[in-house]
């Protein structure tokens, strides 16, 4: 059984010129030991997904669809229930570790109200799992009674997998968790975030912009644009095999150092990516794609089986066209 | 259209020092007490020849935007000259204002870099109005702008004119930036993380847009950049930076395919890849320009000391006592290593 099962989810911000769908349709599962990753540009969508997996949207929002999280559905879930879920279920590791933590608050105190508030311990106990949670992440433990600022970056961002860690949940959510550190900051992240999801079998959602650290960490992932998924399957095809226009350009934005293609040659799309509020008839990446014909700017695709596991919501798919060179 | 390294630099820097001094609290101030001091850029040569390429990467905190802004005149240097077409760089007075003309600078983040409050018109026209220009090549201000625009591939430009920024996308912004900076006919760009604010299927626009620059007007380019896989993209060299120093530096396919430099490999190691999980990372986070390492500076994280592969070679106890500068060790290819250096069997030159 899947730890977490979207289904249909549609979020609308309501806004004061009319309402706004950032997501429009998207449905995904992961499994308990599964990292599933998210790619997309900026507006896609992704992140009000993981707000609406854990409810936490703006008042007034408009959700519809099923997020079934261990057999019960969090968005029908009455509110004490909520927040007995949130954090002992599933728990996020935010982009900006820096502006996550308090301030003015020793990171041991943090860390142990989460497992106090959540009951799962009084003080003494807490403080004592604190100990364990630091050692398991890789912080020595005098860390405990440092302030935020007397951290790195790197440190505070495992202060947060630690913090996510502390209620056992049994899936992670780690929302752009390397975007704001450096390159060999971001590589002892990963590696650390994966040895975690091993060594306690979590399922986990990994979203990110990066479609090279996606790759990396993910067994499957999917491909989001204007709200929807356009293709998705097992990472390594999808990332050096694309059936959509849109992933191959993704792909190609973040070129492999020694593959003669991309010397001297960047490539990459011309426009932008659409406003949630003006998406394009058809298929909404139509305006963008260099494949497009004449159906693509009326007919709205579906996801089509692309290869093996693999599905991707263009017209060329059907027609048994292929774009991959 | 392939680059052919020809003629005198445009851009020389020779032994530049730059250093920060460190704050303390106020009663430790009034004790008469000194912050330590960062030695942001330590000694560092560099040269940039007409109508170049030329990437310098590192990790956060290797000094190298600090370089980029002494080299746009930004920060005084403590030791060491800046050369532009052979002529030291002024302290002030014309000669640095006509410099500041013809060397321009694009900032990581256009957002930041454009005022909210100014139209696409008035942004991109006030490097004109700084320097006194109001006609040249027999074009009126408006003419000029309309050009940059033009050229920065945001046509119509008429169109924009009165925008502001929030109307535009993160690309467009960026290219109203680059526009601001090609009005004024530079010979230099130096762009400071040019794209790593952009989406990603934006990027390779903007990336096609400096190369072509460089293929139609011959503009030399300085890109600063912690990303390897953009250096590959678009670099003739790249100029790899520790603490404060190039540590190697040579053509892109050879650095970046066959690094001299452990430093250099271990950077490659951590560009993100498909499967490549669990593989070696470099202890420590960027080290302190406070407290610089006796030797070669990245000897306390460098895996060919740890692994005792320096020892073994017998070149251990000079990584560690013996500070070096670069050394050529193939044409054209320089790297600041004892043991690649041993390995050619050449003991090289050190300095202190």
């Amino acid at each position: 059984m899947s730890v977490l099962s979207v289904r249909d989810l549609e979020v609308t911000y309501a806004t004061q010129a009319g309402p706004i769908p950032a997501v429009r349709g998207v449905s995904l599962d992961i499994a308990k030991g599964e990292v599933l990753g998210l790619a997309g540009e900026s507006g896609c969508g992704k992140s009000s997904i993981v707000n609406a997996i854990l409810r936490l949207l703006p008042p007034g929002t408009t959700v519809s669809g099923e997020v079934v999280l261990n057999g019960e559905d969090v968005l029908t879930m009455k509110p004490g229930r909520l927040r007995a879920v949130r954090w002992t279920q599933a728990s996020v590791v935010f982009q900006g570790a820096m502006h996550a933590l308090n301030p003015v608050q020793r990171i041991g105190d943090q860390l142990a109200e989460a497992i106090i508030i959540h009951g799962q311990g009084k003080p003494r106990e807490a403080m004592v799992r604190v100990g364990g949670l630091l050692e398991q992440v890789g912080l020595p433990l005098r860390r405990l009674r440092d302030y935020p600022h007397e951290l790195s970056g790197g440190q505070k961002q495992r202060v947060m997998i630690a913090m996510a860690l502390a209620c056992s949940p049994s899936l992670i959510i780690a929302d752009e968790p390397t975007t704001a550190l450096d390159v060999m900051v971001q590589a002892q992240v990963l590696n650390l975030l994966n040895e975690l999801q091993a060594e306690f079998g979590l399922a986990m959602l990994f979203i990110t912009h990066d479609l090279s650290v996606l790759v990396e960490v993910c067994d499957r992932m999917g491909i989001m644009y204007a709200g929807k998924i356009v293709e998705q399957g097992p990472s390594v095809p999808v990332f050096s095999k694309p059936t959509h226009p849109y992933t191959e350009a993704l792909a190609a934005a973040f070129p492999a150092v020694g593959d003669l293609r991309f010397r001297k040659a960047p490539s990459g799309l011309g426009g932008d990516p659409p406003q949630p509020d003006a998406i394009p008839s058809g298929c909404s990446f139509h305006p963008r794609c260099p494949y497009a014909f004449d159906a693509c700017a009326t007919t709205v695709p579906d996801l089509y089986g692309s290869g093996e596991q693999r599905e991707a919501a263009c017209l060329l798919v059907p027609k048994g066209a292929t774009i991959s060179s | 259209m392939t680059f052919q390294a020809e003629g005198p630099p445009v851009l020389e820097v020779r032994g530049l020092h730059v250093s920060f001094q460190g704050r303390v609290g106020f009663g430790a101030g009034l004790a008469g007490k000194k912050g330590a001091i960062a030695r942001a850029v330590d000694g560092v040569d560099l040269e940039l020849r007409p109508g170049e390429v030329l990437a310098l990467a590192g990790e956060s905190g290797c000094g190298k935007t600090t370089l980029a802004r002494t080299i746009m005149g930004l920060e005084r240097p403590k030791q060491g000259e800046i050369r532009f077409e052979g002529e030291p760089l002024a302290k002030g007075g014309k000669i640095l204002r006509e410099y500041r003309r013809r060397v321009q600078i694009v900032f990581q983040d256009p957002t930041a870099a454009l005022n909210p409050r100014q139209t696409i018109y008035e942004s991109v026209a006030e490097g004109l109005r700084i320097h006194g220009i109001s006609n040249q090549d027999g074009l009126t201000e408006e003419k000029l702008v309309a050009r940059a625009l033009a050229r920065s591939g945001l046509r119509p430009p008429e169109r924009l004119f009165l925008t502001y920024p929030h109307e535009l996308s993160g690309g467009q912004r960026q290219r109203v930036v680059i526009a601001g900076a090609l009005v004024l006919e530079p010979e230099i760009i130096v762009a400071d993380e040019p794209v790593s604010s952009l989406d990603a299927s934006v990027r390779g626009e903007i990336l096609k847009l400096l190369l072509g620059l460089r293929d139609d007007f011959g503009i030399a380019m300085l890109v600063v950049t912690h990303d390897l896989g953009l250096a590959w993209t678009i670099a003739d060299r790249v100029a790899v930076m520790y603490l404060g120093r190039i540590v190697e530096i040579g053509p892109t396919e050879e650095v970046l395919t066959q690094p001299l430099h452990p430093y250099t490999k271990a950077l490659l190691e951590v560009v993100p890849e498909a499967g490549g999980l669990a593989r070696p990372v470099l202890t420590g986070e960027a080290p302190d320009p406070t407290r610089i390492p006796e030797g070669c500076r990245f000897h306390p994280r460098c895996p060919e000391v740890v692994s005792g592969v320096a020892a073994s070679a017998g070149v251990e106890a000079r990584c560690r006592g013996e500070d070096l500068g670069l050394i050529e060790l193939r044409p054209g290819h320089f790297a600041a290593c004892h043991l690649a250096a041993a390995r050619r069997g050449d003991a090289g030159p050190s300095t202190t």
